[in-house]
């Protein structure tokens, strides 16, 4: 007999997920390092000397481009910072780091397989206003901006001097093509001696073509370099998800109660809508009824008939209600609502929960969630003759024993109930212990902290 | 005939029921729609009869049910019916525990018993007359839990019978009539019933009281 035993749902101490930067600090491992270090003379004939050479050229641009817009916008900003408008293009220029980091996450894909998180929690809103205010108070706003500004300048710089190494080496190695088929007698590669044959100029191409080498084995540690850079700089770091990690509980924890209102209302719509219909309904059918009462007629026989099928339709609405969230649940507290549900249960139920004062409402409806799953899994499944719910209040936990004395092997993985019912108590902190051996019996223990 | 107050806070249903109780020749003295509204109609003029919902404006909880008990807590033997959406015995317990001493008729059924008319009237005429009725489907509910057990395991069917109509609030003169049987062999069964439940056999409210507190306590059990 094997033990089934599983613990679902995430224990209450659950650490923040691993930032994936974890292994960029860790042991960096640049991919186009590796590929130098590796097979240095495969390197230069690998796609990578032009993969580099790509990344460097279009990052000048962009470093290029972002040095006039930063600059335009320090200029404006301060000459019209008298003006409103000058603190606003002050304001743009303090998070220009943020859409350029976006763009440099993307491009990095080129030279480097590992994806960098995005360090930018979500919004508050949906205005500029409410993006600015999150984005100006994160860190890694300011560690984007300290990488943009490094990009319009050293990047830049170097990118410019790289550039003009390239393209002299590019011209050199081309040369003899040159002088063969376009200006013969026009070029110099020694001032004063112009060049009337291909031949002559191959000491050029030998000269290029070094450089070439050069620069391949430059850009791909140039490349390296900034690869380095924007990982310290433009991925999400520990403090950034930690504070992501607060945000999502606390959103989820939003979350439980917009359920639990929603739960509420669906049944007060119920109990005032349609419920209060059908009494209505009954009751004319059955005041139609009466009038027709020692009159031996078709109709009163279609009357009751009609009467039969809105009780019907009646107690299935009832049914559904006490699946939802019951009102006895909200008066009367939980040993009364489980008490209800265990009276309505095909399989007998025994039930002794103690409890020295009401439970928190939120605490409350997931513990008469478990309860009704539970019975609902034993009454269909597992062929038990009893089932017993047993609660108890221990310091700061309220825990469910919930035992029948059925064939056990209850999959906690495979069943979409349990399954639910596991996610449902992860939200509030809590944990669900399944134990069903082939032979049974199977025990369900929630735990749900009562503080929550 | 008889005068009846009316708490509901459903429009549609408060109409439905003063029509009801207006055709079968009783009089609507008031019909209000939350209990404060109630409790005023009532102090104001006392009828024979209080028929109110479990759950009224503004919290929409127990409302209607509080202010029966605090009504009767006021009137002495003011007898109240109470109606319910839900099987909860919770509150009929609430209601027949926190009815005093026990005098004047109470009544808890559920809101779906209206639609047979004459079952409905019978239970009010039973009311007003200071029994008690409890709807039969509760007791159900109760006995039906109640059958694996082992101290109703050595009552008889017939016992069995005697038993549900008497948590419903029926008095041994019905229940004879119900089962047609004389009224001494009901005698006979009921005391058999209280020797092997070990129960006090009481009179009333309080018998019904006594029934019920046996099944809620022992269907946990």
């Amino acid at each position: 007999m094997r033990d089934r035993s599983a613990v679902l749902a995430v224990p209450e101490t659950a650490r923040p997920p691993d930032p994936a930067t974890d292994e960029h600090r860790g042991d960096p491992s640049v991919a186009v390092w590796a590929a130098l270090r590796r097979r240095p003379l495969r390197f230069l004939v690998s796609w990578w000397p032009w993969r580099c050479w790509a990344f460097l050229l279009s990052g000048t641009l962009l470093g290029f481009a972002l040095l006039l817009t930063l600059a335009a916008l320090l200029f404006l900003g301060l000459g019209l910072s008298v003006l409103g408008i000058g603190v606003l293009l002050l304001a743009t220029a303090a998070v220009i780091g943020v859409p350029v980091g976006a763009v440099e996450r993307r491009r990095l894909r080129w030279v480097d397989p590992t994806p960098l998180p995005d360090p930018h929690g979500s919004l508050s809103g949906v205005s500029a206003a409410a993006w600015f205010r999150t984005r100006l108070r994160e860190r890694a706003t300011w560690r984007e901006l300290g990488y943009a500004v490094s990009l319009a300048t050293v990047v830049t710089a170097v990118g410019v001097g790289f550039v003009a190494l390239l393209g002299l080496s590019v011209l050199l190695t081309v040369v003899p093509v040159i002088v063969w088929a376009i200006a013969p007698d026009t070029v110099m590669l020694v001032p004063g001696e112009p060049i009337s044959d291909p031949v002559q100029a191959l000491p050029g191409s030998v000269a290029g073509l070094l450089g070439l080498t050069v620069c391949a084995y430059a850009g791909g540690l140039l490349v390296g370099a900034q690869v380095r850079a924007a990982w310290f700089l433009l991925s999400a770091r520990d403090e950034d998800l930690r504070s992501r990690v607060i945000e999502l509980t606390r959103s989820r924890a939003r979350l439980v109660d917009a359920f639990e209102a929603e739960r509420r209302r669906i049944e007060r719509d119920l109990h005032d809508g349609a419920q209060q219909q059908l009494v209505a309904l009954t009751m004319t059918l059955g005041l139609a009824e009466l009038e027709l009462r020692g009159h031996d007629s078709p109709t009163a026989e279609l009357i009751s008939r009609a009467r039969g099928e809105a009780r019907l339709a009646l107690d299935q609405l009832r049914d559904l209600v006490r699946g939802i969230h019951p009102q006895v649940l909200t008066d009367h507290g939980l040993t009364a609502a489980v008490a209800e549900v265990a009276l309505r249960n095909p399989i007998p139920v025994t039930v002794d929960i103690e409890l020295p004062h009401r439970l928190p409402t939120a605490v409350e409806s997931m513990a008469y969630f478990s309860v009704t799953e539970a019975l609902t899994n034993a009454s269909k499944h597992s062929g038990a003759s009893r089932i017993s719910v047993v609660g108890r209040v221990d310091g700061d936990r309220f825990t469910l024993l919930i035992t029948d004395d059925g064939r056990g092997g209850a999959d906690p993985v495979a069943g979409a109930g349990l399954r639910g019912l596991a996610d449902r108590l992860a939200i509030q902190r809590g944990r669900l212990i399944v134990s069903s051996p082939m032979g049974g019996p199977t025990q369900l223990r929630v735990e749900v902290p009562c503080s929550a | 005939m008889l005068r009846v107050i009316l708490a509901e806070d459903a429009v549609l249903l408060r109409a439905g029921l003063v029509e009801l109780l207006t055709r079968s020749g009783h009089e609507v003295v008031t019909a209000v729609g939350d209990a404060e509204a109630l409790a005023h109609a009532v102090d104001a003029d006392r009828p024979d009869v209080v028929i109110t919902d479990v759950r009224m404006p503004p919290d929409f909880h127990d409302e209607g049910l509080k202010a029966a008990l605090a009504l009767r807590a006021r009137h002495d033997r003011l007898p109240v019916l109470v109606l319910s959406q839900y099987v909860a015995t919770a509150y009929a317990t609430q209601l027949l525990s926190g009815g005093g001493d026990g005098a004047g008729g109470l009544g808890y059924l559920l809101k779906d018993r209206v639609g047979e008319v004459s079952e409905f009237l019978d239970a009010l005429t039973r009311v007003a007359a200071g029994q008690t009725v409890i709807d039969p489907e509760v007791v159900r509910v109760l006995l039906q839990q109640q059958s694996a057990d082992r101290p109703l395991g050595r009552l008889t069917p017939r016992e069995r019978e005697v038993l549900a109509l008497m948590a419903e609030g029926l008095n041994n003169q019905a229940i004879a009539q119900r089962l047609v049987i004389t009224e001494a062999s009901v005698v006979k069964h009921s005391s058999n019933i209280f020797m092997k439940l070990d129960l006090d056999p009481t009179e009333g409210n309080r018998r019904v009281l006594a029934v019920l507190a046996h099944l809620r306590e022992h269907a946990g059990h």
